[in-house]
């Protein structure tokens, strides 16, 4: 029995369907919906629609309306996807796990009445719907089966699914009407400051050097950061490091920040909590180094250097610097 | 300005977790339960905002009668009053039961402002915040790195995945805070003696008029929890000096120098 229609709601970045939009659509193409479809609200959306299409959306139901990026996306998405949803009756919505991702879905489950999984991991449709999501800092897998009551919505962890294109589909526009209430313009967006990175994205670089407290100050990730650049990698951090003001949040890797799958992953001076390791834990080679042999991050770690973390990069730097020569 | 605080009991961070092989449901009898430390930067935030504009800061909570500790521990912080909702029916509740819960206990007196942390250490679902929002009527701003306000609206900024925006926030609203906001203060130990002598509530669901809720008309069930697999066991050695040279064999293996 082929199930309703899937869709994806698909976020935008900067004008660019977002990661995630990508990989959902690749994903939901699997599920046998009788459609796969997204939905991209912004200024861009017309323009993102062929490559959402391309990812396997047969219809992308579009608004433009400059409300969807001068207020924060939560509540006008919300109030433009209830009445769509009503009318076209969607089994199931999938959604990225990024910040604008959960305030839509989060609004969304509490104006439908129905229930939201978040943090899924992976998602199967034969008979029930069922969501695939860890604990305990990955060590557990849980299945949760949905009830009756649809759509059912999923928020998913970043890189649950790799992307891939299906082809020039040239997918179906609807135009759809924003819904706005008013309050909503109560909030307003006043300046969007972007960061800007020198070197490879975190989510992409192929090497990732990563520090927390062990590193002990804040000027000493001058020193990871000279580490990743000889390895045209990135550098991560810890949630602590990140909360101290040591650096940015666009550097923080776990559960409330990046998910990173680079082929080596560098921990220094990180014990390892759970809050980190599930945003690391899917790199082909782990490298740990701490002081404590008893950091949870030595269970995880394809090679453990107990030790001095400064130490052991500044010999690091200097090796790596005489192989350049 | 009148501030309500969301806050709850969680099991303590620091300490491995533990499911009950029976119920499925996570074990809130084995490990050391504390307030959320996430919610000491909401309750922070709170009070820092009354102290410089008036008015009073109010915590609510749901959880079992142990989660009153985390309450107590808010008024310690400063806070003036506390409410906890517990039933065991709401043993094992999901993000939306959460926020119908917390959203009646809220909407019993006027407020101008409601804080939640972003997410629970324990259940990490992290769409509360927005669920109780929604339910409340109000306008939300999330994932709050830094609070201002001139008494009559807030300027916040928010954190987001290509970097942060300024966001002009109107009253009445809900703001959702990261651990990056502030550093909560210590309950002094004139706030710990003084909290046992501030108004604490206590109320089922059925006195908020809330009924058929919690975990026996969950729309989602657990059907299995099953250990990950696990990476295979690598190497600990203790750095001799050349543990920088293993790591650069290890980066050639992987072909990445």
């Amino acid at each position: 029995m082929a199930l309703a229609p899937v869709w994806v709601f698909a976020e935008l970045n900067q004008g660019r369907p977002a990661p995630g939009a990508l990989e959902l659509l690749t994903k939901a193409r699997s599920l046998g919906g009788e459609a796969v479809e997204a939905v991209c609200l912004g200024p861009g959306a017309r323009e993102a629609a062929a490559e959402l299409g391309r990812h396997g959306a047969t219809t992308v139901y579009v608004s433009t309306d400059p409300a969807f990026a001068d207020l924060l996306l939560g509540g006008p998405a919300a109030d433009t996807l209830a009445p769509l949803i009503a009318e076209r009756g969607p089994e199931l919505l999938l959604f990225a796990g990024t910040h604008a991702g959960r305030d839509v879905a989060g609004r969304l489950a509490a104006k439908l009445d129905v229930p939201v999984i978040a943090n899924g991991l992976d998602v199967a449709t034969g008979g029930a719907i069922t969501v695939t999501t860890s604990i305990f800092g990955a060590s557990q897998v849980v299945r949760t089966e949905f009830g009756a009551r649809r759509p059912a919505l999923v928020l998913f962890r970043p890189k649950s699914f790799t992307a891939s294109p299906d082809g020039p589909a040239e997918p179906r526009i609807v135009d759809v009407p924003a819904v706005v209430e008013e309050r909503h313009r109560r909030v307003r967006v006043m300046v969007r400051s972007p960061e800007v990175a020198a070197g490879p994205k975190l989510e992409d670089a192929p090497v990732v050097v990563s520090g927390g407290r062990g590193l002990q100050d804040p000027a000493n990730f001058e020193l990871l950061r000279e580490v990743a650049g000889l390895l045209h990698g990135a550098v991560g951090a810890s949630r602590a490091v990140v909360d101290a003001g040591w650096v940015p949040y666009s550097l923080q890797v776990g559960q409330t920040g990046k998910t990173v799958k680079p082929t080596v992953y560098i921990a220094c001076g990180i014990s390892g909590a759970m809050q980190h390791t599930v945003g690391m834990k899917g790199a082909q080679h782990i490298v740990a180094i701490n002081r404590d042999p008893e950091a949870p991050i030595f269970k995880l770690a394809d090679l453990g250097i107990v030790g001095d973390a400064l130490t052991v990069l500044r010999q690091l730097a200097d090796e790596l610097r005489s192989r350049a020569g | 300005m009148n501030v309500v605080v969301c806050v709850k009991l969680v099991p303590d961070p620091n300490t491995p977790g533990e499911l009950d092989g029976h119920t499925l449901l996570l074990r809130r009898d084995m490990a050391e339960q504390v307030l959320d430390p996430g919610d000491e930067n909401g309750i922070e935030a709170g009070l820092q905002l009354v102290e410089a504009h008036g008015g009073e800061v109010r915590v609510v909570s749901m959880g079992p009668e142990r989660a009153l500790d985390a309450v107590r521990k808010a008024l310690a912080m400063g806070a003036a009053r506390g409410l906890l909702v517990s039933d065991e029916g709401l043993r094992g509740s999901d993000a939306l039961t959460t926020a119908r819960v917390l959203a009646a206990a809220i909407a019993r007196e006027p407020f101008d402002l409601v804080i939640t942390a972003t997410e629970s250490t324990d259940g990490y679902t992290g769409v509360v915040p927005q669920a109780l929002a929604e339910l409340l009527g109000l306008p939300a701003v999330t994932f709050a790195t830094a609070v201002t306000s001139d008494g009559t609206g807030l300027t916040v900024t928010r954190q987001d995945e290509s970097g942060s925006a300024t966001i002009a926030a109107g009253l009445p609203c809900l703001l959702a805070v990261t651990a990056g906001v502030n550093q909560p203060r210590y309950p002094s130990l004139r706030g710990i003696m003084g909290a046992k002598s501030k108004p604490l509530e206590r109320l089922t669901p059925a006195d908020l008029g809330l009924a058929g809720l919690g975990g026996a008309g969950a729309p989602q069930t657990v059907v299995s929890v099953t250990p990950a697999e696990q990476r295979g066991v690598g190497e600990v050695v203790a750095d001799d000096g050349t543990g920088a040279h293993r790591i650069v064999e290890l980066l050639a293996r992987a072909r990445v120098i």
